[in-house]
């Protein structure tokens, strides 16, 4: 049963899925952006704690599928204690992944993350694996209203 | 009723037999688009073919020919919904388009700053956007009438809401997220004692039961061919024939005037004062071939076989655990809209997928609705007259299944 869907649903996903990491409201916040994705009603706040130009916490709340809300389990537990720019270029090799040719991507580049690959075959999915990506993408450049993957 | 040709009509959509993702078709889309049996096809293959020129507006051969289907074609629509007359039938690309004339036009002439427009809560966004277009440009208000948590209009409610400023009540006929069918012939007898005008968004009842605007007695009645087992890109705005003649044309162009100069125009006769430019000829012609298809089988019958699919399916539902339907109205047409505890509808989507199961997962153009229920999006499973109780067997066990998986 679902045997197709194997290179989508990986059991990581599942597992962040019930129980996502940094899933809390961070009062102190520095940055707290919010996106939304209006195609699937996925909504996440974003939380960041800075110092200087390092991520030194981050945390979300909010509701959305499997797929965004382990994209953004994932991507709070990876960004914590990088740069700025390492986390922007984590972005970039992330938008690379979902989207590009799959002999273009270095998969080792980006840890844990690979486990999204899958998407890539799902091109209607795309948006829900980086959503939490352009939420981080307006939160480090200090855009306070909310964004949307529309 | 026993005897509905379920087994002819499957046979007559070529698509069905298609597989997806290597296993059968099971599409419970259609609400939001539904598939065409052989003979539109074959319409629009023989008028290419065989027939094909602009319309109106040639004295050639081929030309007196596209029109005799085009006109034809208007003709099948004016019967199918008993208007009483192919002068109140006006081809447009869709509901969405039909709504938007209706705004522009009707709206605009008659109404002004600090009049009401009276819709429900259960609107497609394509019966509120132009509304609160129209508002803006105007400086009239938009009401909205409450529904329940069945999903079903509170009828009360919208008759407190209709006062002596309602110069419109916008009502949608069948509800696209939930599955309501609405008090129509109740709303618009309210609406005639005090003379307001009402337009019936018949995009989701139309492929579902007989309509007989006449009987109804709506001002507009207005659908889209692809959710008629037609083409996309054709549609309908019924209108009465005295509103008609009295709104201003919506767009110019070719086709509408009788008259130019360049000092004043003068428009042409119903219908195509609202037809500007070259129509959507074949697609025109698809639809007229969509309405004899089901004239062979009969809207009654239709929508018999349909509830028979929706009791089915609503029964099946009910027993799984976590499972919740939102919209259990009791006039209801063939929608299945649910949630599952803890999984989200595009989850719940991409599952069925894998398995064949085309459905629909999200807000269905109708934010508002999904808010009411606080939502973010449903799962939908649409049926049309083509489905079976094997189909939704499918559905059931997919859906038990990847609740398995999920847990
Ligand atoms: C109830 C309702 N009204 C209007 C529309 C708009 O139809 P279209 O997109 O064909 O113009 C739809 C289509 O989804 C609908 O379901």
């Amino acid at each position: 049963m679902f045997d197709d869907l194997r290179d989508l649903y990986q059991e990581v996903i599942f597992d962040h899925n019930r129980n996502p990491r940094n899933f809390h409201v961070m009062e102190d916040a520095d940055r707290k952006v919010e996106g939304f994705n209006p195609l699937c009603g996925d909504r996440l706040t974003l939380f960041l704690k800075l110092d200087g130009d390092k991520i030194t916490d981050a945390s979300f709340q909010g509701s959305g599928c499997a797929i965004s809300t382990a994209s953004v389990s994932l991507m709070t537990e990876i960004v914590k204690g990088k740069t700025e720019s390492e986390a922007e270029d984590l972005f970039q090799k992330f938008h690379q992944m979902t989207t590009g040719k799959e002999e273009e991507v270095n998969l080792e580049a980006i840890g844990k993350l690979a486990v999204l690959a899958g998407v890539r075959e799902y091109p209607a999915r795309v948006k829900c694996a980086t959503l939490a990506w352009h939420t981080l993408d307006a939160a480090l450049k200090n855009e306070q209203e909310s964004i949307s993957t529309e | 009723m026993t005897t509905f040709p379920i087994e002819k009509i499957r046979a007559d959509f070529p698509i069905l037999q298609e597989k997806i993702r290597n296993k059968p078709l099971v599409y419970l889309d259609n609400a939001a688009s539904c598939q065409k049996p052989q003979q539109v096809i074959d319409s629009i293959v023989h008028l290419y073919s065989h027939e094909y020129a602009n319309v109106h507006r040639g004295v050639h051969a081929l030309s007196v020919k596209a029109t005799d289907r085009y006109e034809g074609a208007r003709e099948k629509v004016k019967d199918f919904i008993n208007a009483q007359s192919t002068k109140e039938i006006v081809f447009v690309r869709g509901a969405t388009e039909a709504i938007n004339l209706i705004a522009q036009t009707f709206g605009k002439t008659n109404i002004k700053a600090g009049d009401e427009i009276l819709i429900t809560a259960m609107e497609h966004h394509s019966n509120i956007v132009p509304w609160q277009m129209l508002c803006k440009e105007t400086g009239a208000i938009l009401k909205v009438a409450p529904i329940n948590l069945q999903g079903e209009l509170v009828y009360a409610e919208l008759e407190k809401l209709i006062t002596d400023k309602t110069k419109l009540i916008a009502v949608v006929h069948m509800s696209n997220a939930l599955g309501t069918i609405n008090p129509v012939k109740k709303i618009i007898a309210a609406a005639k004692a005090r003379n307001i005008a009402v337009l019936l968004d018949g995009a989701q009842a139309i492929p579902h039961m007989p309509v007989d605007v006449q009987a109804l007695g709506c001002d507009f009645y207005v659908f889209s061919g692809h959710k008629l087992y037609a083409p996309s890109g054709i549609g309908v705005m019924y209108g009465k024939q005295a509103l008609l003649e009295a709104m201003p044309p919506y767009q110019g162009g070719g086709d509408m005037i009788r008259k130019v100069t360049f000092a004043e125009t003068e428009y042409n006769v119903l219908p195509y004062k609202f037809e500007a430019g070259t129509p959507s000829i074949a697609d025109v012609v698809g639809l007229g071939a969509a309405i004899d298809y089901l004239n062979v089988i009969g809207m009654d019958n239709v929508a018999a076989y349909e509830a028979e699919l929706l009791a089915y399916a609503t029964e099946k539902a009910k027993q799984i655990k976590g499972l919740r339907l939102i919209g259990e109205a009791q006039e209801k047409g063939a929608i299945l809209s649910f949630v599952l505890d803890k999984i989200h509808p595009h989850d719940i989507g991409t599952m069925l997928d894998s398995l064949g199961i085309a459905i629909r997962a999200g807000h269905h153009c109708a934010m508002p609705v999904m808010d009411f229920f606080e939502v973010p999006a449903t799962a939908r499973a649409s049926f049309a007259m083509y489905n079976t109780k094997d189909e939704i067997d499918v559905l059931i066990n997919g859906i038990e299944d990847l609740i398995k998986i999920f847990g």
